[in-house]
């Protein structure tokens, strides 16, 4: 594969064909913040928090890192004020889901978001998939997907493969940055199973 | 069923067809699109069938049902040939009359003709007609003189000579540049220039290439593709075919909304035919190349219209789009170079091949070439569908061909380009429509929808309803546009009910900007556009219903009240007995009174009271003033008698 | 709606993935409805996770994880029909209904759903009741036409 350079916040970065714009800058030490990545999964694209400017021919362009190809003669800059401006208002949008999120917070401090923007949600959900893709493309159990779209947009656990796969697994638990896959498994559990002694209608 | 072999055979069998047409024989034209067919066309043509029948003519006298002829506010249409008479709204109970007098007796029936609203004239010639003179039907003409169920019908019409002429005398190469040169923009929404499209893909190193037809028209009011795919199913595949044939692909396929079944039914049909013609499949008319097509039915979802999300769903998943920075021309249905195009887009290109792209450039603007279908729709007196040369000033899509705003209200606004485009205010009616020049006004040309507005609409509601219709056709997959527009409907409605705050529009502006810059596909992208460009005109009416809590188009239901102005009113009892509510409380001679606590604001009373009283007001932004009290309500009448 | 059926329509797109959408549209057309056997049998049949087949499913507005009621009514919320007033006639016909879209009443009578462009904006406001296209709607017409609905 060949090589490619590019420029990264105006550090000579080397990288190889095919990677792409995030993995060249953390191969160089540079930190470019994300929610939805992770090195096991292929590339998501959702949360967009990994944007940076790139200039390719005089021309400045928006794109996700995370996403993105690295090309000879790429100018990249991580950090700029439009950059920033985007990566605060992804943040208060997603602090209406989940206002305590550790990682959240901890972003909210360096971006200067404000964790009471908007409104509350009533969903912690931030759909940044890793549960989905983690159980798909690493455990190949399928356990778990999203369902619907838009807004009304939600994780769902099937309960058969659940009940057969979670409870010796839960590998996922610990990637979900709002602890909202927790809820939603503990949920559908006892709709499948509900206790002997009642007599509920809850489950099928 | 014969195989057509060859370019040759091909012109001996059209001329077989066309011997066997009688161009003076009594032709009826019936249009059953889907809109002249809610209306009734259907039951019109089993009348039509069941008099000839009956008066013995079935020998003398053709019926064909055609697709969608365009003047949608005024079917079922029927057009008569060889005279060309045209006559509107017709019934089944019209048809014995149509057959004894026009068709017997040659004489014209003045009260199914269409009446000149300034002249107060007749009008018997289809052409002669405003709604049809002043458009430039070089596509959509078509659709009136031909039954889409019949290849004969398109054969007839010359159908399929472009693509004889293309694959026999010309290579791939000039067929692209042939596109090229016409300078073809895309018809779906982006105005991409086809050419340059075709031309990426035709250069990709991967050898299996596909086309495919965008047909899932999702914009509400426009219904454009779907008139084009009922009515002449034939010229998209025909310049589909040539497509094919440019770039190199051996496979199409036909994306069609499943909410269009009758497009899904003519085009299945037309396919077939094509197949059994040798129009499609192996050695197509001799020249060595093959292509097939095949239909896949959408399922209900606005954002597979997007050209990547389509392609994904092709694929048989949900359609979430992909990010764009691999062009899908070269990375596209399966990894493999596509070439997505519009039906429109499509339809043009036989018109091309056949007349030159040197014909083509002859219409239109520098930056956009050719004509235009819009369908022009909402508050407007000739809705339906017009095609126009890009360039048109859109005062004369709207007055001239559109007939102006019915019932004596203002124009207020145009909204082009769908939940992608924007409004376009009065001072700017004077714009020559172009792609380049709608965007450049904030809006966009998206598939062509026009939807007219009037003084009672509210733009801060427009901007909500486009909000509200993406938060449940996004796909969710990215946070600019699935939380932002979450977060901007609820400010909207906010508004829209009379809660708005200030630093609301400094709010929905800052999402706007994110999601403009930052999510992933062009539905994210081009969401803020209906909220930002009805700011950028109608910032006074968020204003109003910010901060004086009033909606200027007195349209907003909770800023709005009924109110029964007690000096108008002549207790005529129709407003109260047509209420749905029961809100009403009067009697005879009685002053009625609206219940504001029981009113629902649907308008009715508004609608019913008669004009000569006037006597239901709707007001916004003002306290409700208190009913007179019940002593006063009486109505003493004057005696007739002495 | 029984295995067998199921197994012919698969069948007749060569059990491919990717006419996943083809066949589920093929089982809700016939059957009005996607029962969770069926999904199940196609997951299996079509080598497809049942994660996959569930969100589209739910993504896509044709289909529908419930049994519809008898009469499907359709009311056009299109910017066209909106325009002139749709928003009325969808608030009186929940009234008369006691459904909100998406949903079918108790007796499976009526579901109601709202649609984006019917394409005979000539006619808006439009409801259309299993099929049948009304026009120029409005709140006051709306009793009337639904009470020919049994």
């Amino acid at each position: 594969m060949s090589e490619i350079l590019l420029q990264i916040d105006g550090k000579e970065v080397r990288a190889k064909e095919g990677m792409t714009v995030l993995e060249a800058a953390r191969s160089a030490g540079i930190t470019i913040p994300t929610l939805c990545h992770h090195e096991k999964l292929e590339p998501f694209g959702g949360c967009r928090l990994c944007i940076v400017e790139v200039e390719v021919r005089g021309w400045t362009n928006l794109v996700v890192s995370c996403v993105y190809p690295v090309a000879n003669h790429l100018i990249v800059r991580t950090r700029s004020e439009k950059v920033d401006r985007i990566r605060k208002m992804i943040l208060e949008l997603l602090m209406a889901h989940a206002p305590d999120a550790f990682e959240l917070l901890e972003l909210a401090k360096e971006y200067g978001a404000d964790r009471n923007r908007f409104e509350k949600e009533a969903s912690f959900c931030i759909h940044c998939g890793l549960c989905v893709r983690y159980c798909a493309e690493v455990k190949k159990k399928n356990a778990v997907g999203f369902v619907d779209r838009g807004i009304r947009k939600e994780i769902s656990f099937i309960p058969e493969i659940a009940s057969r796969e979670c409870w010796n697994c839960k590998e996922c638990f610990p990637l979900c940055p709002t602890e909202a896959l927790q809820a939603a498994f503990v949920l559908t559990k006892a709709l499948y199973s509900p206790p002997p002694s009642s007599q509920s209608a809850s489950g099928e | 069923m014969l195989r057509i072999n060859s370019p040759a055979e091909l012109e001996k069998f059209r001329k077989g067809i066309l011997s066997k047409r009688d161009p003076n024989k009594p032709c009826i034209t019936l249009c059953s699109g889907s809109a002249c067919h809610a209306s009734g066309s259907g039951d019109v043509a089993a009348s039509l069938e069941a008099e000839i029948e009956k008066q013995g003519l079935s020998a003398e006298v053709d019926i064909r049902r055609t697709g969608c002829h365009g003047f949608c506010e005024r079917g079922p249409i029927i057009v008569i040939h060889p005279e060309e008479i045209c006559y509107f709204q017709i019934e089944p109970k019209d048809v014995p009359d149509i057959i004894s007098q026009t068709i017997k007796e040659k004489k014209v029936i003045e009260r199914l003709l269409y009446t000149d609203p300034d002249t107060r004239e007749k009008i018997i010639h289809e052409s002669e007609i405003p709604f049809y003179k002043n458009q430039k039907r070089l596509v959509f003409g078509s659709n009136g003189s031909i039954d889409p169920k019949s290849i004969d019908d398109y054969l007839a019409i010359g159908g399929y000579s472009a693509l004889a002429k293309a694959l026999s005398e010309m290579s791939a190469d000039q067929v692209l540049g042939e596109v090229k040169k016409s300078n073809l923009r895309g018809r779906g929404g982006g105005g991409f220039p086809a050419g340059r499209k075709w031309e990426g893909s035709r250069n990709a190193p991967e050898p299996v290439k596909y086309v495919i037809v965008n047909a899932d028209e999702g914009d509400p009011g426009a219904y454009m593709d779907r008139a084009l795919l009922e009515g002449n199913p034939h010229a998209i595949l025909e310049g589909l075919t040539i497509g094919a044939y440019a770039i190199g692909s051996h496979e199409g396929y036909i994306y069609v909304r499943q909410e269009y079944p009758l497009a899904v039914e003519n085009v299945n049909i037309a396919i077939r035919q094509a197949e059994a013609y040798g129009f499609l499949g192996k050695n197509i008319l001799g020249s060595g190349f093959d292509f097939k097509v095949i239909v896949h039915q959408g399922a209900g979802a606005f954002v597979c219209g997007e050209s990547t999300a389509l392609m994904t769903a092709l694929e048989g998943r949900a359609g979430e789009p992909r990010p764009k920075y691999v062009r899908s021309n070269i990375v596209g249905l399966w990894g493999r170079p596509s070439v997505l195009n519009n039906v429109e887009t499509w339809a043009n290109v036989p018109l091309i091949i056949n007349k030159g792209a040197d014909w083509f450039t002859q219409f239109g603007t520098e930056g956009s070439k050719g004509t235009k279908i819009f369908s022009l729709v909402g508050k407007i007196t000739n809705t339906g569908l017009v095609e126009v040369p890009m360039g048109t000033p859109l005062k004369d899509i709207i007055y001239k061909i559109g007939g102006g705003i019915p019932g004596g209200k203002r124009f207020k606004a145009v909204q082009t380009g769908g939940p992608s485009g924007g409004c376009i205010p009065e001072d700017l009616l004077d714009l020559e429509v172009g792609f380049d020049e709608l965007t450049q006004a904030g809006s966009m040309m998206g598939s062509g929808g026009m939807i007219v507005m009037d003084e009672e609409t509210c733009m801060v509601d427009v901007s909500r309803y486009f909000i509200d219709f993406l938060t449940d056709e996004s796909c969710g997959k990215c946070v600019p546009c699935r939380e932002g527009l979450r977060q901007m409907l609820k400010i909207l409605t906010r508004i829209t009910e009379g809660k708005g705050k200030e630093g609301d529009i400094e709010l929905l502006e800052e999402i706007s900007e994110t999601a403009k810059d930052a999510a992933l596909c062009a539905l994210g992208k081009s969401a803020p556009n209906p909220f930002l460009s009805t700011l950028r005109y109608f910032r006074d009416e968020y204003e109003a219903h910010i901060r004086e809590k009033r909606c200027p188009a007195l349209s907003c239901k909770e800023l709005i009240a009924y109110h029964i102005d007690p000096a108008r009113c002549q207790a005529c009892m129709i407003c109260l007995k047509k209420c749905p509510a029961e809100a009403i409380v009067g009697g005879k001679n009685r002053i009625h009174v609206v219940d504001q606590k029981k009113c629902t604001k649907c308008g009715t009373c508004f609608e019913a009271c008669p004009p000569r009283f006037a006597a239901v007001k709707k007001i916004s932004g003002e306290p409700v003033p208190s009913p007179i009290p019940e002593a006063e309500r009486t109505i003493i009448r004057k005696s007739k008698e002495k | 709606m029984d295995n067998g059926r199921i197994d012919q329509i698969i069948d007749k797109h060569h059990g491919e993935a990717s006419s996943l959408i083809q066949v589920l549209l093929e089982i809700q057309s016939e059957n009005h409805w996607l029962p969770k056997e069926a999904l199940e049998k196609v997951s299996e049949k079509l080598h497809v996770p049942l994660t996959r087949i569930q969100h589209i499913a739910t993504f896509y507005k044709a289909f529908s994880l419930v049994p519809k009621g008898r009469h499907e009514i359709h009311i056009c919320v299109g910017t066209a029909c909106h325009v002139r007033g749709a928003t009325r006639v969808l608030d009186t016909v929940q009234d008369l209904t006691g459904i909100r879209p998406g949903e079918t009443d108790l007796d499976l009578k009526f579901s109601l759903e709202t649609v984006n462009c019917l394409g005979c904006c000539a006619l808006g406001p439009v409801m259309e009741v299993d099929g049948k296209t009304h026009g120029k709607m409005a709140p006051v017409k709306t009793a009337d036409v639904l009470k020919n609905y049994e």
